[in-house]
């Protein structure tokens, strides 16, 4: 298979859309979790009560469409290859505990892969929504009218004091979670992003790197989310997150404009070796792949590149984790090997680029 | 930042915990939030592994002061749908069922307290289908609220108004709830 038939394939449609803020919210999520009356929690439940419940799932919403979430397609998680499964978490459509600790796992996808249900996760019913960019009403707004259709055929465990009940009290009540991915280079570069963390704590948000297996923080990509899911309305949640997140927005803005203004050489220096790097290297560690990446994608933001599309960071952060690399090799690879697969990876990555604007 | 645990990897799980009413804050890497039980490995902020063993201990200290009988019955609730006492609950830090919820009943209220900032009772959606009841319940208690509120500021015609309201929302209540008997 070509890279570019590979790429088209690999990435969730969703993602190749631009969003509201999009130069800076990489995308918003909302995470609803939902638990059938009468049956025990999946880590109590018998073998025979999940495989109920997969069933009933299966009978009732494969290939159903709602809206425009279209086909929802019905995928056995112990029907998949350890590979498969990988690339479905990767892209985050399913969780590492679906993919590696449910026993009868399953999820429903959608076409464009912008909604996923997972079934018989910590929870019976796990639904995520991903929306491009800061688009955090909206997709509340979907995921209730997809948690009305769910619940036509399902009966949830509610309670009228506790709300929904869900397997981890740290769950109870709304079982949502609201979640913002941000790339936030110029508040890291500053230090500034250090500073305005404990403020953001205190508002009840939970700030997170995410990428990277070790524990830092790759390609200054940071998740906002709700800390508390009890005694607030989902509506008073978002909102929260939203003010936060459109602070962060206005202070990541200025952050770049100084920088442009006080060192737009150096900035120019770190943006054109980072490129430098991505399209020369022959072996590249996924931390190096996406300080990079991030330095590029600031680059283009502020137009110091121009020839490379907007969704690089999105993309190359999703198709040069371990899995995908290995499926676009056809074979496990041994982690040195896939460095090495990375760096060709990306180089061919950039050519695509070149071809298009020639 | 460097984690406030490990003093080696750079901080990059960042949250508030409110321990005896005082917010603290707790920076740390990814690999201690996980193994301290501040994240799970999936995207829960904090698993409740410390949080419930912090209670737990309470719970032992205050028993071996005063062995109350209440303290006692705790240790022994067991949950009748699936099993879970409330001793493993503290431990594994997950509910087994629905109905664990109802028979630990106001045990859990300092655990939910801690864990969402102060509260104990649901404020958001209600399930369309099988919440109906609850929905309208709720919206008579509002009704009920708002016409206190109107016969105190004078405003008896709209105060009619809503009281024929709260009777027609009484009688659909009455009449679901002798169709489902
Ligand atoms: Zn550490
Ligand atoms: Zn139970």
């Amino acid at each position: 298979m070509g890279l570019e038939q590979f790429i088209n394939e690999a990435i969730s449609p969703w993602l190749k859309q631009d969003g509201p803020d999009s130069d800076i919210v990489m995308s918003s999520r909302i995470r609803l979790a939902r638990n059938i009356e009468q049956i025990p929690f999946p880590i109590v439940a018998s073998q025979d009560e999940l495989e109920g419940v997969l069933h009933f799932v299966q009978n009732h919403f494969n290939h159903q469409s709602f809206e425009h979430y279209k086909n929802l397609e019905f995928v056995q998680i112990n029907e998949l290859t350890t590979t498969e499964k990988q690339v479905l978490v990767e892209k985050h459509l399913i969780s590492p505990h679906l993919a590696n600790k449910s026993n009868d796992g399953a999820a429903l996808i959608s076409k464009s892969e912008q909604l996923s249900i997972m079934i018989n996760e910590e929870d019976h019913v796990r639904m995520q929504l991903y929306f491009p960019g800061l688009q955090l009403e909206k997709a509340l707004e979907e995921a209730f009218q997809i948690d009305d259709w769910l619940e036509e055929k399902l009966d949830y465990a509610f309670d009228e004091h506790r709300g929904y009940l869900t397997s981890c009290p740290t769950n109870v009540g709304t079982g949502m979670r609201a979640s913002v991915m941000m790339h936030l280079p110029a508040l890291s570069m500053t230090q500034k992003m250090n500073q305005m963390i404990p403020a953001i704590n205190q508002l009840g948000l939970v700030v997170r790197g995410i990428y990277g297996e070790g524990s830092e923080a790759l390609g200054n990509i940071f998740q906002i989310s709700n800390q508390i899911t009890l005694g607030r309305s989902e509506q008073d949640i978002i909102e929260n997150l939203k003010s936060v997140v459109q602070k962060l927005i206005e202070q990541e803005r200025h952050a770049r404009a100084v920088l442009m203004d006080q060192s737009e050489l150096a900035l120019e220096d770190k943006v054109y070796r980072s490129y430098g790097v991505l399209e020369r290297s022959r072996i590249i560690e996924s931390k190096e792949t996406a300080t990079c990446l991030s330095d590029v994608q600031l680059g283009i933001d502020l137009g110091i590149i121009t020839n490379i599309s907007k969704s690089i960071l999105n993309e190359l952060m999703v198709l040069t984790q371990p899995a995908f690399l290995q499926q676009y090799a056809g074979k496990t690879l041994a982690p040195q090997e896939r460095d090495v697969f990375r760096a060709s990876l990306i180089r061919e990555r950039l050519t695509l680029e070149q071809k298009e604007e020639f | 930042m460097i984690c406030q645990d490990c003093h080696q990897n750079s901080a990059t799980v960042h949250l508030t915990q409110v321990i005896n009413g005082h917010k603290t804050e707790i920076h740390v890497c990814e690999s201690c939030a996980k193994e301290k039980g501040y994240v799970s490995e999936e995207e829960e902020p904090y698993s409740l592994h410390n949080l419930l063993s912090g209670l737990f201990h309470f719970d032992t200290s205050a028993m071996e002061k005063n062995s109350s009988n209440q303290t006692k019955l705790n240790k022994e609730l067991t949950c009748s749908k699936c099993g879970l006492t409330y001793k493993e609950f503290t431990q594994v830090g997950k509910f087994g069922c629905a109905s664990c919820y109802q028979t630990f009943g106001d045990n859990l209220n300092p655990i939910f307290r801690r864990v969402h900032s102060g509260n104990t009772t649901h404020e958001g959606k209600v399930p369309r289908r099988i919440g109906s009841d609850i929905y309208q319940r709720k919206k008579l208690t509002d009704l009920k609220r708002t016409l206190q509120q109107l016969i105190t500021d004078e405003a008896f015609e709209e105060a009619a108004k809503v009281r024929d309201e709260i009777k027609s929302l009484e009688r659909d209540l009455n009449q679901d709830g002798e169709g489902e008997a």
